[in-house]
């Protein structure tokens, strides 16, 4: 059963065509891998996804009901989480703080609400522990380690029960040691059942965690098909061009 | 997992106890020098640690102090306040101006002054004017996204023009009937501490846990430490940059009403380059002016290490001449202190 299907999404800025209708579909605890070249579309698509975006036109079907995003926020309540290229973490907050961030937890009544520290400890403690990471939760973000960010910013994304999680290029900038810890992380989220959107530009990542393969050329899709009937050959072949589509 | 196996190695290396996190705090090592010379200044000079000397001492920062709270909280956010000296002038120049209502219309003075009201009403409008002051501060910098620097450099010369205006640079020291009962607010003092420090120690303790156990402080910290990252997670930003600037503006007014009550008299010269010295207390007291970090044990401390070397100073016979020279390098001694500790980080 697909949890979000796209159907002819098509963007503008200006005269500069981003997305020339795009349409494909996500199941349930599927994890899709988005791939294409600079400036093909696949971070447009994701903000469109994630609410940053209005698209100019096209329809988004998610969990069976036909969403109209204004703002990120939006999109978080109806279940899609995202995680950021950058991480979007405060560098100076604790981890448990980053993964809070906006949505502490509070004891007491209005106007005496205070932080329950405790509860979001514990709470943060669980989710690096469901994660296997070793991340502890009153550690600064500005003393880990590329992975243990990654740990936090997909850690944030499970506070809710999310159906979706977008990844805009989570193993870009980190060491290889870390990208094994990341992609142990994606593969946990997958086992919660949550339907992963996977943005990156490495091969082996895509070919390692994903089931369904989506590739982008100037703004349409040239490509999508179940990655055990595909190759890396193919997929460099479809995004550099070398092969049309398939 | 040989690569969870790293990780504990790694973490449990950086792993921090009570005591080296203390000692990575500035505020601690600020407290130590402030020790040190009280330690100093008590043999030295005798009439140092009298109890008339520590009394002029605490109560003159404190009026600095409460000043740095507020700006704590903007210096958090990455911002700055050039507009809190100026602030002080003009709010403290609209209390003065209802307590003595003689350049106001006659009915005011009939119906304020039964009771006392008037000094209520005085103070009131102070504080008020502070926040307002402050908010549009913080309006064209949070919404109109106009550089904190430019804003408040503007705001310093228009409330100190605004100060001019309204004294009609005349001194205001006839605090009508219930004058004693203003004096007191400001220039009184419950166990032989003066009300400034009390309310100082009160604010510093207050908004202290407003930044650690609020949702509000940690957005605070949050804004200053990644804005992005903030707005992502659904914060609303705007709002928390300008709220800082209202803070920080009440707090002005809040130190220009107990100044104006010790004093017993305002003029249109009141916190002239108070500023400076507020940002001077707040940087060295470990505020970050990077943003996300600060705190107002450190503003408050900040505030004590400057007046104490400034009392040490002419106690020890050096030309007061000299004291604008200190005051410059602690601002860039306190930064530079920041910037080695950073890079050892």
């Amino acid at each position: 059963m697909s949890i979000l299907s796209l159907k002819n999404i098509k963007m503008n800025f200006g005269a500069i065509q981003a997305l020339t209708g795009v349409s494909f579909d996500i199941n349930q605890s599927e994890t899709v891998g988005l791939m294409g070249d600079n400036g093909a579309g696949k971070s447009t698509l994701l903000k469109i996804i994630a609410g940053n975006f209005k698209p100019s036109s096209g329809d988004i079907i998610f969990d069976n009901n036909e969403v109209n995003f204004e703002k990120p926020i939006d999109a978080r309540k109806s279940g899609i989480e995202v995680v950021y290229q950058d991480l979007a973490l405060c560098n100076h907050l604790t981890a448990a703080s980053n993964v809070f961030l906006g949505r502490e937890i509070q004891k007491g009544i209005w106007p005496f609400k205070y932080l329950d520290y405790p509860a979001m400890f514990k709470k943060s403690g669980e989710l690096f522990e469901e994660l296997k990471s070793e991340t502890r939760p009153k550690d600064l973000v500005m003393q880990m380690s590329g992975g243990q960010r990654q740990a936090v910013a997909i850690a944030r994304t499970r506070l809710t029960n999310p159906k979706l999680v977008l990844m805009d290029e989570p193993t870009a900038a980190i060491s290889v040691r870390q990208v094994a810890e990341v992609l142990d992380l994606i593969k946990r989220l997958k086992d919660q059942g949550i339907a992963v959107l996977l943005i990156s530009h490495r091969m082996p990542d895509i070919f390692e965690v994903c089931e369904k393969l989506v590739v982008l050329r100037r703004g349409e899709k040239v490509c999508e098909k179940m990655i055990k009937d595909s190759s890396t050959e193919e997929a460099t072949g479809l995004i550099t061009g070398a092969i049309d589509r398939v | 997992m040989s690569s969870v196996k790293f990780n504990q190695e790694l973490i449990s290396k950086t792993e921090k106890t009570f005591l080296q996190k203390l000692v990575s705090e500035q505020s601690f090592w600020v407290s130590v020098a402030l020790l040190g010379i009280c330690f100093v200044m008590y043999f030295v000079e005798d009439a140092f640690s009298s109890k008339d000397n520590l009394f002029n001492i605490t109560r003159n920062f404190s009026f600095i102090g409460i000043m740095a709270i507020g700006m704590t909280f903007v210096i958090i956010t990455a911002g700055i306040d050039l507009s809190v000296g100026s602030i002080m002038g003009v709010t403290g120049v609209i209390c003065g101006l209802f307590l003595d209502a003689q350049y106001l219309p006659e009915w005011y003075s009939k119906a304020a002054y039964f009771e006392g009201v008037y000094v209520w009403v005085s103070i009131f409008l102070a504080l008020l004017a502070g926040a307002l002051i402050g908010a549009v501060n913080g309006y064209l910098i949070a919404y109109l996204k106009l550089s904190p620097f430019v804003v408040t450099l503007g705001m310093m010369a228009i409330a100190r023009s605004l100060a001019l205006v309204v004294s009609n640079n005349k001194m205001f020291y006839e605090f009508g009937p219930k004058d004693e009962m203003f004096y007191e607010i400001g220039g009184g003092s419950i166990f032989g501490v003066a009300n400034a420090t009390w309310l100082l120690i009160v604010l510093t303790i207050l908004m202290g846990l407003v930044l650690k156990y609020t949702s509000y402080g940690k957005h605070v910290y949050a804004v200053g430490s990644n804005k992005k990252a903030a707005e992502l997670s659904g914060i609303n930003t705007r709002w928390i940059e300008m709220s800082v600037y209202i803070i920080s503006g009440l707090f002005a007014a809040i130190s220009a009403v107990m100044i104006v009550g010790w004093m017993g008299s305002v003029t249109n010269a009141l916190g002239y380059t108070y500023e400076l010295r507020v940002i001077a207390a707040t940087v060295i007291g470990g505020a970050n002016l990077m943003g996300g970090v600060g705190g107002t044990f450190g503003a408050f401390i900040g505030a004590a290490l400057m007046e104490t070397i400034r009392n040490s100073l002419l106690m020890a016979g050096i030309d007061p001449y000299w004291q604008g020279t200190f005051l410059g390098l602690f601002i860039v001694g306190a930064v530079w202190l920041e910037k080695v500790k950073n890079k050892k980080n």
